[in-house]
């Protein structure tokens, strides 16, 4: 008898803990899940009810939406379902991607040009120029020198957003570097590299991370657009963008073949954002306030 | 001040700059050869190398640069590969619709989403400010083209509201003018609207702690007194600075929200120079606008002295 109050308590508790979380961060909980679920849903994608999101069949061609296909077909029989399925995978591939490459770049040219005087003259004038263009429109115009290729998209995009990083990252260790514990470190002779390493470094990546996360917001944003617009994602490819592209000329008729990749996309998107958001919340408390 | 304005004019020189050369840069490492384009599929080599020589072709790099960049302060663009007409008579023929659209966007987004952001402080907690918030965010995830063919179904091919595409000069009407842009106006002002609505709030909350709008709220003033005549008024800096850096984001939509509305903008005329890869067209666009971006954020640096009288240069 004296084991049963632990055996009850132990499922409070924990019960206690996930509703607390639930109901102090509703947003970010909904965003991480809903994030979660697209990522599961890219990696099954082979294993939900899918078929070949490639495989073509004239005679099935613009079918509405019904229980054999249940987004409908497009121009060319293919099935939406299983393309807008498949899609996620680009989608998040490319938001991951730029997400990763811009922060390590940016926090690269960041640490550089918070630190060296040349370096930060020539360097963030090449930045404000850069930042200048807007991001889509730059994009665009890398894309239009290079071959249509997924690695392409992701490396238009992260030249895009590199200047924004590289500002901010900039920014941090400018006020980092005035700041006692730098100072400190500096004058008991703690090295260069070892001062960037333990003590500018992590200070950055609170800041980063949120900024990571908008990033890759708008990097699938970025990647629907420049396929939507045909200087993307090689039209082969099943991408959001892509698919809503072909969708275009039967807009009119046959809606669902934008309106379904165009919901999972908004919902993707939004979920990052929800996710950005909370972090942001949690790692500054100060902005949390505010936005 | 107006050393200040100067001083800012000439900032700007170097920016432009770095834009100028990444945009030649463009074209100089561009795929293909714009000589062998110009001479046609029956030309020989010796036609080829004519035509290189006369377009300066094989000038080095600077040289080249040199001789563009003159063109282009010189009103000079470069010639289309494909329609062989000049850049500069192909933006102004298309410039009317895009200006249209974006100011037109521009009014609505801000009548909108400053009293809508000042209303969410104000309210700060209550159910009016969570559903704003909530459009907000909406308003950062939806992207721009996904929304506007939601809005056709709605009102153009469902409702029979208004025309489905298309655009109509305000000389051929006032009315079908405001017509055919509403859609695209909602469309394409949705994001920037959001970003507006979230800094106003943000930049409102921080105002309405202060002492002096308890102050206000003490001697008895009216709550739109307060609201408007002590708070807005001391936010202001910070939205007008979110006005002029949100531009980037009408800039990028105009682009898509003019092939979804079949808008005959400089937007058009972007897709079709990608699709053709013709590259003089795509290094005036991006000239353009990054010009008018920079050129727009000037003035919104310079407004600040108007808005707040605290700020001297």
């Amino acid at each position: 008898m004296a084991v049963a109050p632990i055996d009850i308590a132990a499922p409070i508790a924990q019960r206690h803990w996930l509703r607390e979380a639930v109901r102090r961060h509703p947003t970010v909980i909904a965003g991480s899940l809903l994030l979660l679920l697209m990522g599961a849903m890219a990696l099954l994608a082979p294993y939900l009810g899918t078929v070949d999101p490639l495989s073509v069949a004239p005679i099935k061609r613009l079918r509405f939406p019904s229980e054999a296909y249940w987004f409908g077909t497009d121009a060319y029989g293919r099935d939406v379902y299983s393309r807008t399925l498949y899609g996620a995978r680009v989608s998040l591939a490319v938001g991951l991607g730029v997400a990763l490459l811009s922060t390590v770049i940016g926090l690269a040219i960041g640490l550089v040009t918070g630190f060296s005087r040349i370096a930060d003259a020539i360097i963030m004038r090449f930045m404000d120029g850069l930042m200048s263009i807007p991001p889509v429109l730059l994009a665009i115009a890398l894309m239009a020198l290079t071959k249509a290729s997924l690695g392409n998209v992701v490396l238009a995009i992260t030249i895009s957003e590199v200047p924004r990083v590289a500002r901010l990252v900039r920014g941090v260790v400018l006020s980092l570097r005035e700041q006692p514990f730098v100072e400190a470190a500096m004058a008991a002779g703690t090295g260069f590299f070892r001062t960037l390493w333990r003590h500018i470094l992590p200070n950055t990546i609170a800041p980063v991370l949120v900024q990571a996360t908008y990033i890759c917001a708008s990097a699938m944003i970025t990647e629907a657009v420049l396929s939507f617009i045909g200087a993307g994602t090689p039209p082969q490819i099943p991408s959001w963008g892509n698919i809503m592209a072909e969708g275009r000329s039967y807009f009119q008729i046959k809606p669902y073949i934008i309106i379904f990749p165009g919901i999972f996309l908004s919902l993707t998107v939004l979920a990052v954002n929800l996710v950005g958001d909370g972090l942001r919340d949690a790692l500054d408390p100060r902005l949390a306030r505010r936005m | 001040m107006f050393a200040y304005i100067i001083r800012r004019l000439v900032a700007t020189i170097p920016v432009m700059g770095v834009v100028a050369i990444f945009v030649f840069s463009l074209l100089y490492i561009a795929p293909g050869d714009p000589a062998a384009v110009i001479a046609g599929d029956l030309a020989t080599s010796d036609d080829i190398a004519r035509i290189h020589a006369q377009l300066g072709l094989d000038e080095p790099f600077l040289l080249r640069f040199g001789h563009w960049l003159w063109g282009v302060l010189h009103g000079d663009l470069g010639t289309s590969i494909f329609t062989n007409l000049p850049v500069t008579q192909l933006i102004a023929q298309r410039l009317e619709p895009t200006i249209a659209l974006t100011l037109t966007t521009l009014v609505v987004t801000i009548t909108f989403a400053i009293p809508l952001g000042v209303i969410a402080a104000w309210k700060v907690g209550t159910w009016i400010d969570r559903l704003v918030m909530l459009v907000a965010v909406l308003g950062f995830s939806v992207p721009s083209f996904v929304l506007a063919y939601v809005l056709i179904l709605v009102f153009s091919v469902e409702l029979d509201l208004l025309p489905v595409q298309g655009y109509v000069s305000i000389r051929d009407g006032f009315v079908p003018f405001i017509q055919h842009l509403i859609l695209p106006s909602i469309a394409l002002g949705l994001i920037y609207g959001a970003l507006i609505a979230r800094i106003t709030r943000a930049s409102m909350l921080d105002v309405l702690s202060q002492d002096y709008i308890r102050t206000a709220q003490a001697k008895g003033l009216a709550s739109s007194d307060v609201l408007i005549g002590h708070a807005l008024k001391n936010a202001a800096v910070p939205i007008a600075t979110v006005i002029g850096i949100g531009l980037a984001l009408l800039i990028s939509g105009v682009i898509v929200t003019e092939t979804v509305f079949a808008i005959p903008g400089i937007g058009r005329l972007t897709v079709d120079a990608i699709l053709r890869r013709d590259y003089p067209i795509i290094q005036g666009v991006i000239l353009l606008f990054s010009a008018a971006y920079v050129l727009v954020n000037l003035a919104v640096d310079i407004s600040y002295t108007l808005l707040d009288p605290r700020v001297r240069y």
